[in-house]
């Protein structure tokens, strides 16, 4: 054991103490005017949903993309006036995040859409919680999302109620626990070389 | 308790009597069948089967030859790549990526990398000569992802021949991959800021004459197919999914524009300069098999059109720069071919340990640590050979990405198996999926 | 087997040795169990011109597992397909040899997860592995080269037995490969 300067003991190796540091991440609220044709789907979208200002809690627009976070219970009515009158016919499947420093909040579900008339993108995001992560479900709306919101299922463990048929899809059927959550284990086994064991990514040092 | 035997030529469970052929005789198991009185089988087209693409279990409710139902299973090559991708460098990612769908693994790196640019705020900084051999690159892959997908898409439905010539041409494309790139495929060539490394010399000739060998080999392997009169019969009217279909299942590519619909991501959201290249958007009004399948014969051709002038381009800027100029960013990639292999050039080690303090500071801080990312969250999408592809990335300002999933066309398309295949046939089923061109490495990730 | 396993040790089984060994490795019929990358560059090896596997014996790749001789496993295996696996090496009639194509195959490759088995011998036995994410062309030729080598000299009847006794005995010995001390200094 050589001693280093600074008190450094060991091998003085080190790489990977700063650790794997996660900081909460909560994009603040955006003002109008937002720019471009974002200021053009808000107005549609308040003179087609009086309600607006109930369903959306905020209005994200970031980087060219603009991002509206929708109450859970208004989902499905705002996604139909979306499709119907706003014409945003296709939407680009669900996409589940785990930011576990939200509290309440914990299990956010994006909704990317498509209008092909318009040439137009924006995004739905929906926020739960993780004891009661249940989100209506949008195949009625758009079918497509069958396959996408048995996938965020599978990996979140996000129940879409109204779902004809919510089942894993990616993992085998009697799986136990949903893989993509930040606290779900990479899993993975250490590595043999001769003289030496390296332990899988989730258990190393700088990931840690 | 009863003991489950896996090769009994058929047992009992709550849903009816289950058969399993182990190769006894068909004439008893044809009776066992009858004799249960029910009209309708259900057939397993497990995940392992010559005609299914890949891993993909296609569960057939059958009535006699007709498919009265069809289900997919899929996640039997579930990589958690996704998940894999949080404990690893922002570079690294490529890496990763590019195995998703193997067959276009140039398009997955660029959906990434478009992503982790547009996080950085640099879209603008990525210099011309990357995103001129981004698109060359991208549109060669295109060429040998239609390859595969017409070779096989033809060996499902009983045409040998096709595949031979298909894999030909795949050959030429993968040999100026390998003179660019080091690999044949999963080339983790493009990243962050740029791509790895300068073209080669000699590879602009090569990739010339490559371009006038596939297009007169293009013109031959078309009288194969096209105008045969059993392929015409096994195609046209098979896979029917008109534009209303499409747009509610989330559908796009060739598919999409087998129901005449010209949307093609590379010209109403053009990204990495496509606006400046001159190709046409290739439609069918067909909504069937046939119509796809000449799709990805014309695209062939518009694909040589844009290499080509890429070429053209090239030549004019020879001697830029191929990475973005932030030394924080990029990757210090002068590589070159030494005794040992790839490496760092010789020029840039002497500069790093001899002239520069802070090039050795920026290289020991981008390989250990690598870049931070200010956080928020994109989803970029490009045109892949098979549709859509869309990388959403979430980012928490550090090192490594918070969150990646990509929206995988082969995902949204095989959703319409059942639309396309209920009602007909059972060979109808197999000619319907080789149209939708699933990877099943996209579609499980 | 059949006669080959009454037959003494001697002049006479290694005549039906060579004998054996060399038909079967020349027309060795691979399996089709292609699941990832590098299923593409074994269809390469079985469909390009230029790597034509065809002259080494692997006329066609048989889809059935009963009619085929080898199945090379290509690509990553994941939790959900291993029993798949296990079900198709068993469909196979002996004598049957597995090789395991590419990284993910031999070892868990680089996705090392809760998703994929870390390598393909954790279901069935392995007898060739090969390298490569994914392996050449003809880096599978080389394997397949190699593989016949080996069958071309396995032994048969009582010699078998004894070889067997012998590598078990050598195995149960191993020093495992973390304990090999010495080389990291």
């Amino acid at each position: 054991m050589t001693d280093g300067m600074f008190g450094a003991k060991g091998t003085g190796d080190t790489s990977g103490y700063g650790g794997l540091v996660r900081k909460a991440s909560t994009a603040g609220s955006s003002e109008r005017p937002y720019g471009s044709y974002f200021d053009d789907v808000a107005d549609d979208l308040e003179r087609a949903y009086p309600e607006f200002s109930d369903a959306i809690e905020r209005v994200v627009v970031d980087r060219g993309e603009i991002t509206l976070h929708i109450k859970r219970e208004k989902l499905v009515e705002v996604a139909l006036i979306l499709r119907d009158k706003l014409k945003f016919e296709m939407c680009m499947g669900v996409n589940g995040v785990h930011y576990p420093e939200q509290t309440g909040r914990e299990l956010h579900a994006v909704y990317p859409l498509l209008s092909m008339t318009k040439n137009q993108r924006i995004r739905l995001e929906v926020s739960v919680a993780d004891g009661d992560a249940h989100i209506p479900s949008l195949v009625e709306v758009w079918a497509g999302n069958n396959w996408h919101e048995r996938e965020t299922f599978d990996m979140f463990g996000i129940i879409f109620d109204g779902h004809p048929g919510l089942t894993r899809i990616l993992m085998p059927d009697d799986w136990e626990g949903h893989p993509q959550r930040k606290d779900y284990a990479l899993g993975g086994i250490a590595v043999e070389y001769k003289g030496a064991t390296t332990p899988p990514p989730s258990e190393r040092r700088s990931y840690k | 308790m009863t003991t489950f035997d896996p090769y009994a030529p058929s047992r009992d469970t709550t849903e009816g009597k289950v058969f399993s052929v182990t190769g006894g005789d068909w004439d008893a198991l044809v009776q066992d069948i009858g004799a249960t009185k029910e009209e309708r089988v259900v057939v397993n087209m497990g995940p392992q089967h010559p005609s299914t693409h890949g891993v993909l279990r296609l569960v057939l409710e059958l009535e006699g030859e007709t498919i009265t139902e069809a289900r997919c299973g899929v996640g039997y090559l579930h990589t958690g790549i996704e998940k894999n991708m949080e404990y690893r460098n922002w570079t690294q990612g490529t890496t990763f990526v590019t195995r998703m769908d193997y067959l276009g693994p140039l398009h997955n790196e660029t959906a990434y990398c478009l992503a982790v640019e547009k996080l950085l705020g640099i879209t603008d900084d990525v210099p011309e000569r990357a995103s001129v051999i981004r698109v060359m690159m991208m549109e060669l892959n295109r060429i040998s992802s239609h390859m595969v997908a017409l070779g096989t898409g033809a060996l499902e439905l009983g045409a040998i021949s096709p595949m031979f010539f298909a894999f030909r041409e795949r050959e030429t494309v993968l040999e100026i991959f390998e003179m660019i790139t080091g690999l044949r495929m999963n080339m983790a060539y493009i990243r962050p800021g740029g791509v790895q490394q300068d073209l080669p010399e000699g590879a602009l000739t090569k990739i010339r004459d490559g371009v006038k060998l596939m297009r007169k080999n293009f013109k031959e392997n078309a009288t194969l197919l096209i105008g045969n009169s059993i392929w015409m019969k096994r195609t046209q009217g098979i896979g029917y999914l008109d534009l209303a279909g499409c747009t509610t299942l989330g559908i796009t590519g060739p598919v999409l524009r087998s129901t005449g619909m010209p949307w093609d991501l590379r010209k109403v959201q053009p990204y990495c300069g496509y606006e400046n290249y001159n190709f046409d958007v290739v439609t069918a009004d067909t909504c069937d098999v046939y119509g796809r399948f000449l799709i990805r014969m014309n695209e062939l051709e518009q694909s040589l059109r844009i290499i080509e002038q890429c070429v053209n381009k090239l030549e004019k800027l020879e001697g830029a720069p191929v990475m973005v100029a932030d030394k924080k960013i990029a990757w210090p990639a002068q590589l070159a071919l030494g005794g040992d292999g790839l490496g760092n050039s010789l020029d840039h080690i002497r500069q790093i340990m001899g002239t520069s303090m802070e090039s050795l500071i920026h290289h020991f801080k981008l390989v250990t640590e690598g870049f931070h990312v200010p956080a928020g969250q994109v989803y970029v999408a490009i045109e892949s050979p098979r549709g859509e592809l869309g990388a959403s990335v979430v980012s928490d300002g550090g090192t490594r990405p918070y969150r990646v999933h990509f929206r995988e066309p082969s995902f949204n398309n095989l959703q319409a198996t059942a639309a396309m295949s209920e009602g007909g046939m059972v060979a109808d089923i197999i000619g319907a999926v080789a149209s939708i061109d699933p990877v099943m490495g996209g579609v499980d990730r | 087997m059949g006669l080959e396993e009454k037959i003494p040790s001697g002049f006479l089984l290694t005549t039906v040795e060579k004998l054996a060994g060399y038909m079967r490795k020349n027309s060795l019929w691979p399996a089709t169990f292609g699941l990832a990358c590098c299923a593409i560059e074994m269809m390469a090896v079985g469909s390009a011109a230029k790597y034509d596997v065809a002259r080494f014996g692997s006329e066609v790749f048989r889809a059935s597992p009963r009619q085929a001789d080898l199945m090379i496993v290509a690509g990553r295996v994941s939790n959900k397909m291993a029993p798949v696996l296990r079900q198709i090496y068993d469909q196979m009639s002996a004598p049957k040899w597995v090789l395991a194509m590419g990284a993910c195959a031999s070892s868990g490759g680089m996705f090392n997860n809760y998703a994929i088995v870390q390598g393909v011998d954790h279901v069935v036995p392995v007898d060739i592995y090969l390298p490569g994410c994914p392996p050449r062309p003809e880096m599978l030729l080389d394997a397949i080269i190699k593989l016949q080598e080996q069958i071309n000299n396995t032994k048969l009847g009582s010699n078998r037995a004894q070889i067997i006794k012998e590598v078990e005995l050598a195995a149960m010995n191993a020093k495992p490969t973390h304990e090999m001390k010495g080389l990291l200094a």
